[in-house]
């Protein structure tokens, strides 16, 4: 590199993706937190109300959430469930 | 008081080889009887850094299924004789692993050495739960870089679970947390995630950071561990590492960029 050279040269825009890498990090980890913390039978327990409700909806299994969530010494069973729009495709006969 | 120390990761080759290595080069310079068992199994490399490899007759398996014992096992380092090495064995026969039989080995070299050094496998599977099972305390080898912070974070989980300590509800393991391959550089430009930020994703005491060097390389390419290449700064780095591990107050060095003359700018390093 010669002395021109120095003098001619732009910095190159560098991105800072450490603060993406980061975010990313912090909300992925606090959810494998909450599975490694959780009972061990709450995989379990999602199976098997997803069957429950699959015997009387259609639903796809992204639909159905299940949650266990603690707040100080209370622990709430959050079940969310997407219910399709149309009542006749949605019953099972 | 002899103490167990497992070097782990969860993430593939983020430098546990090369920190156990130099870790344990460095209790044993410091006049610490220490040994490093290479804990896996099948892909044996311990002995390549240590330059041990042509010296290998015995390893851990033969050990563990009582075809020798420990001490024609055991290998001397060439220039240090407080430093031991137990290798892995080439063949795949992980089943001869079980609890009982590792935690007999390890308590026949409690007996005759203050540290033992574990060298553990990727992963999280068996490999590395038998590696960390009997340890006092943890060296968390991290990378910056997403996918070897967030496997730290799930081996910081096994520690917390799976070892004996946690199993008995004994005194936790001590963690201590070592970034490697660290670049200033890119930290800085904020290209990667600094010190700080892994810091704070996995919450425990940082023991040491290593710097990218070239000197990590030729050094295992020589098969000598690179804490022993005085001038390199990741030797230094790997020095302060094990001072701070044996409860000295050293200042973190080369965290920052290094900043050049303006007639080296011009004229090259
Ligand atoms: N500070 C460093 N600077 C430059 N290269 C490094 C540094 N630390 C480790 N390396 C290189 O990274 C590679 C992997 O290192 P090493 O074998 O120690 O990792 P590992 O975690 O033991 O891998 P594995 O999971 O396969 O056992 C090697 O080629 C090594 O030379
Ligand atoms: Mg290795």
């Amino acid at each position: 590199m010669s002395i021109f050279d120095y003098f001619r040269r732009k910095p190159k825009p560098v991105k800072a993706t450490a603060a993406i890498a980061k975010e990313r990090l912090h909300i992925v980890m606090a959810h494998e937190h909450r599975v490694a913390n959780g009972p061990d039978y709450l995989p379990a327990l999602k199976r098997e109300l997803m069957d429950v409700i699959a015997k009387y909806v259609h639903v796809q299994k992204e639909d159905i959430k299940v949650n266990l969530e603690r707040h100080g010494d209370c622990e709430i069973l959050e079940l969310n469930i997407a219910l399709p729009e149309d009542k006749e495709t949605a019953a099972v006969s | 008081m002899s103490k167990v120390i497992v070097v782990t990761s969860g993430k593939g080759g983020v430098g546990k080889t090369t920190t156990s290595a130099s870790f344990a080069a460095g209790l044993a310079g410091r006049g610490h009887r220490t040994v490093v068992i290479d804990f896996d199994i099948g892909l044996r490399n311990l002995d390549l850094v240590m330059g041990c490899e042509r010296r290998v007759v015995y390893d851990f398996v033969n050990v563990i299924n009582e075809e020798a014992t420990l001490k024609q096992a055991l290998i001397r380092d060439k220039t240090d004789s407080n430093l031991h090495i137990l290798p892995a064995s080439q063949t795949r026969d992980k089943d001869a692993f079980t609890r009982e039989k590792v935690g007999k080995v390890i308590r026949e070299l409690r007996d005759n050495f203050d540290y033992i050094v574990c060298d553990s496998p990727a992963g999280i599977e068996k490999g590395a739960l038998m590696a960390l099972f009997y340890a006092d305390e943890a060296l968390v080898v991290t990378n910056p870089e997403i996918s070897s912070v967030r496997d730290s974070d799930r081996i910081l989980g096994m520690l917390a679970a799976k070892s004996l300590r946690a199993i008995k509800d004994y005194e936790p393991i001590k963690e201590h947390l070592v970034v490697t391959r660290y670049c200033p550089t890119r930290a800085e430009t904020g290209e990667m995630l600094s010190l700080d930020d892994i810091q704070e994703l996995l919450g425990i005491e940082l023991i040491g950071v290593i710097p990218e060097s070239e000197a990590v390389l030729n050094a295992s390419n020589a098969g000598i561990p690179v804490i022993r290449d005085e001038q390199s700064s990741s030797g230094q780095a790997y020095q302060d590492m094990v001072s701070r591990f044996l409860g000295e107050d050293v200042p973190m060095r080369f965290l920052e960029v290094e900043k050049k003359g303006f007639l080296k700018r011009i004229f090259g390093a």
